[in-house]
């Protein structure tokens, strides 16, 4: 039989007859496949989905058995979360309930009522959110800008004892952070860094700072030297051609790790603890801790741990193209 | 433009030689090209010049200049890079206008400039692209654009052809030999490819394990080799090299050859003296009353020629150019000879030629 490519189709082609002929059989599995994914992401997603239902549901709804999947959502978790409150007085309470036979109540009224209590003012959790917010932040740029700096010059330059060096970074992550806990509480009370913001940022910058600077000595090992020799010919001095060249190439590596430094700063509770009292706590020891104050109040926990879960997933979402590459580096070179 | 000059520049790493002290001076406008197999320090004397690399030893000399300790970016010399080196991050405009902005131009002097140079290559259409989306003579368009536009003193290329296919090298080839002779441009070229270097060079500086072999023109050093190293690695084939012992004008060979020397070689060398006979494939000739003979031990269509490869004895095995009409079996004896003047002869103890006297 005369092949194809002798001969030619036999009739005109007007569309391309390569494309798209998938068997029904693969079709089907392509399809079992997408199944199973979605089943598995959703089983995944279900404490997110309890911690999100809890934060909206009263307190009745939450200890209700069986768990309530259709409740009328309401913003009591919110409320109780970002504010602290007293026993209201029986002559308000009465107060309230003639207001509430003329229906003239508010929402925080109605709570007010509900649980007699009367919001006093805000609750420490607003300034804890504010210290993480200064702590992680702080402590995120501090450790990416010297992982920048020493990943590069551990990069590009024969330093004196090199190996040893990184070595020796590395060699700060090998302990949990439970056994150097003591040794660092006792040390911080002693330099007046406990409860300190000051303190904690240190902290959590020297905690990523081995792996910021491993990181970004990787993505900078993957940027050839070549680009840079050219732009020193050009014309240019090394800091220049740093910023100018090499800065604007490993934007990815700087957005993963980034992101990794955040996440870590932002959830640790260990060192949070133990190093931190009233004026510099971060917001996750202060979360379980409102199971405390007049009993449990699960909806004031899931609603605290839904709005710290926010930023991260923020951020992560706006560097999630830089982190594939960030979390699958070395993998691929170009 | 500019004259380079090397004095006694010297590179080591630790007690290695990269480079062992060597000395040139290379003219205004010429085309210098650095040859030699790879880790033969060709490319660190060529980083050394641009200031890539610092010296261990010595001086070099632009323009009478002493820029030995230099920063590169205060050398004005460009370079070209095996892999292009252009800026990922951003356009082929920018990545021409790049140098010209180290040195603080004015937009319009820029535009102007990377419009000759852009029209001097013909890459009018590339200047919105991005490098990445580039085929690989495009890219090497554009990077010759980038050390073109700042007019620098020399350019220094380190196998800026050796990543293309041999196809576009050709003709690549003579693009950048015609720039450079269009733009009187002093240029110092590495490669390994003997056959690029003969036809760029205006001089040839061959290099092996540390050391400079040989310094001329390409006549020269294919004609006139210095030593064993340069006769077997320019040209392809290489020399044929057959050892054999000198004693009354005539060189025995192996295979019972005996080759009468030529004129004027006769008091080169000493009875009983060991001597490298050389010659180029194509300066011996199959005669049936030739004085060597040999088996035909393969043949090889060039197209224009036959190349012969013809064992004289105990694996001494020498290429011969013949002609392609004739064809010669394998196994069959045949008898050649060489022109006298394109003879050659070593001392295989110190590898050097020998000279007529």
């Amino acid at each position: 039989m005369a092949s194809f490519a002798e001969s030619g189709p036999r009739r005109p082609v007007v569309e391309s007859i390569r494309v798209d002929k998938v068997s029904p059989g693969a079709r089907a599995t392509g399809a079992v496949r997408a199944l199973i994914v979605l089943l598995v992401a959703l089983i995944m997603l279900i404490p997110i989905y309890v911690m999100f239902a809890t934060a909206f549901k009263t307190r009745i709804d939450v200890t209700a058995s069986p768990p309530k999947i259709f409740f009328q959502p309401t913003l009591e978790g919110l409320v109780l979360l970002f504010t602290d409150r007293a026993l209201a007085a029986p002559a308000r309470v009465q107060e309230l309930q003639q207001l509430e036979a003329q229906g003239k109540l508010n929402l925080f009224e109605q709570l007010a009522l509900a649980s007699g209590q009367e919001i006093t003012g805000p609750s420490p959790y607003v300034g804890r959110i504010v210290n993480s917010l200064i702590i992680a932040g702080a402590s995120t740029f501090l450790s990416v800008l010297l992982g920048v700096l020493a990943g590069y010059a551990f990069s590009r330059f024969n330093l004196p004892g090199k190996d040893d060096l990184l070595f020796f970074i590395l060699s700060t992550r090998m302990l949990p952070a439970v056994v150097v806990t003591i040794p660092l509480f006792l040390m911080f009370r002693q330099v007046g860094l406990y409860d300190n913001h000051i303190g904690m940022i240190l902290l959590y910058t020297v905690f990523n700072l081995s792996f910021s600077v491993w990181l970004m000595k990787g993505f900078f090992d993957e940027i050839p030297r070549e680009y840079e020799e050219a732009a020193l010919v050009d014309g240019y001095s090394r800091l220049q051609t740093f910023f100018k060249i090499v800065l604007p190439q490993s934007v990815s590596g700087i957005a993963a790790t980034t992101v990794f430094c955040l996440i870590f700063a932002w959830n640790e509770y260990a060192f949070a603890l133990m190093m931190t009292a009233e004026k510099a706590r971060t917001a996750p020891p202060s979360i379980p801790s409102m199971i405390g104050r007049g009993g449990v109040e699960w909806a004031a926990i899931a609603a605290g741990s839904l709005g710290f879960l926010i930023p991260v997933v923020i951020i992560t979402f706006a560097l999630r193209k830089y982190l594939l590459r960030g979390v699958t580096f070395g993998a691929i070179r170009q | 433009m500019a004259t380079i000059q090397l004095k006694q520049v010297e590179k080591k790493f630790g007690d290695a030689y990269a480079v062992k002290p060597l000395d040139m001076t290379i003219a205004d406008g010429e085309f210098i090209v650095l040859l030699g197999p790879s880790g033969c320090g060709k490319t660190t004397t060529l980083r050394m010049i641009s200031g890539l690399e610092t010296v261990t030893g010595g001086q070099i000399l632009l323009n009478d200049k002493n820029v030995t300790w230099l920063h590169p970016s205060a050398r004005d010399i460009a370079f070209v890079f095996q892999f292009y080196a252009l800026y990922p991050h951003i356009n082929v405009h920018d990545n021409i206008a790049f140098p010209l902005q180290a040195q603080g131009e004015k937009k319009e002097l820029i535009d102007e400039r990377i419009k000759q140079v852009v029209e001097l290559l013909r890459i009018q259409h590339l200047l919105n692209k991005r490098p990445g989306g580039l085929s690989g003579g495009d890219k090497q368009r554009v990077a010759l654009a980038r050390a073109l536009v700042r007019r620098p003193a020399a350019f220094l290329m380190d196998e800026p052809l050796g990543a293309l296919d041999a196809d576009l090298r050709e003709t690549m080839r003579a693009e950048i030999r015609q720039l450079q002779l269009r733009l009187n441009a002093t240029t110092v070229y590495v490669t390994h490819d003997q056959i690029e270097a003969m036809a760029m060079g205006d001089r040839i500086v061959v290099m092996n394990t540390a050391v400079v072999q040989q310094v001329g023109t390409p006549t020269e050093v294919y004609y006139n080799p210095a030593n064993l190293f340069v006769a077997k690695f320019i040209g392809s084939p290489g020399m044929n090299l057959v050892q054999g012992q000198f004693a009354d004008g005539v060189v025995q060979l192996p295979g019972e050859n005996r080759y009468p020397l030529p004129d004027g070689w006769k008091n080169a060398m000493t009875r009983g003296e060991n001597v490298v006979v050389g010659f180029r494939p194509e300066s011996a000739h199959v005669n049936p009353e030739g004085k060597l003979h040999g088996e035909v031990y393969a043949t090889d269509m060039h197209g224009s020629y036959n190349m012969l490869h013809v064992n004289m004895a105990g694996d001494n095995v020498v290429h011969l150019r013949a002609d392609r009409a004739t064809r010669y079996p394998i196994g069959a004896n045949i008898r050649f000879d060489i022109d006298p003047p394109m003879a050659r002869f070593f001392n295989p103890q110190n590898e050097m030629a020998l000279r007529r006297q």
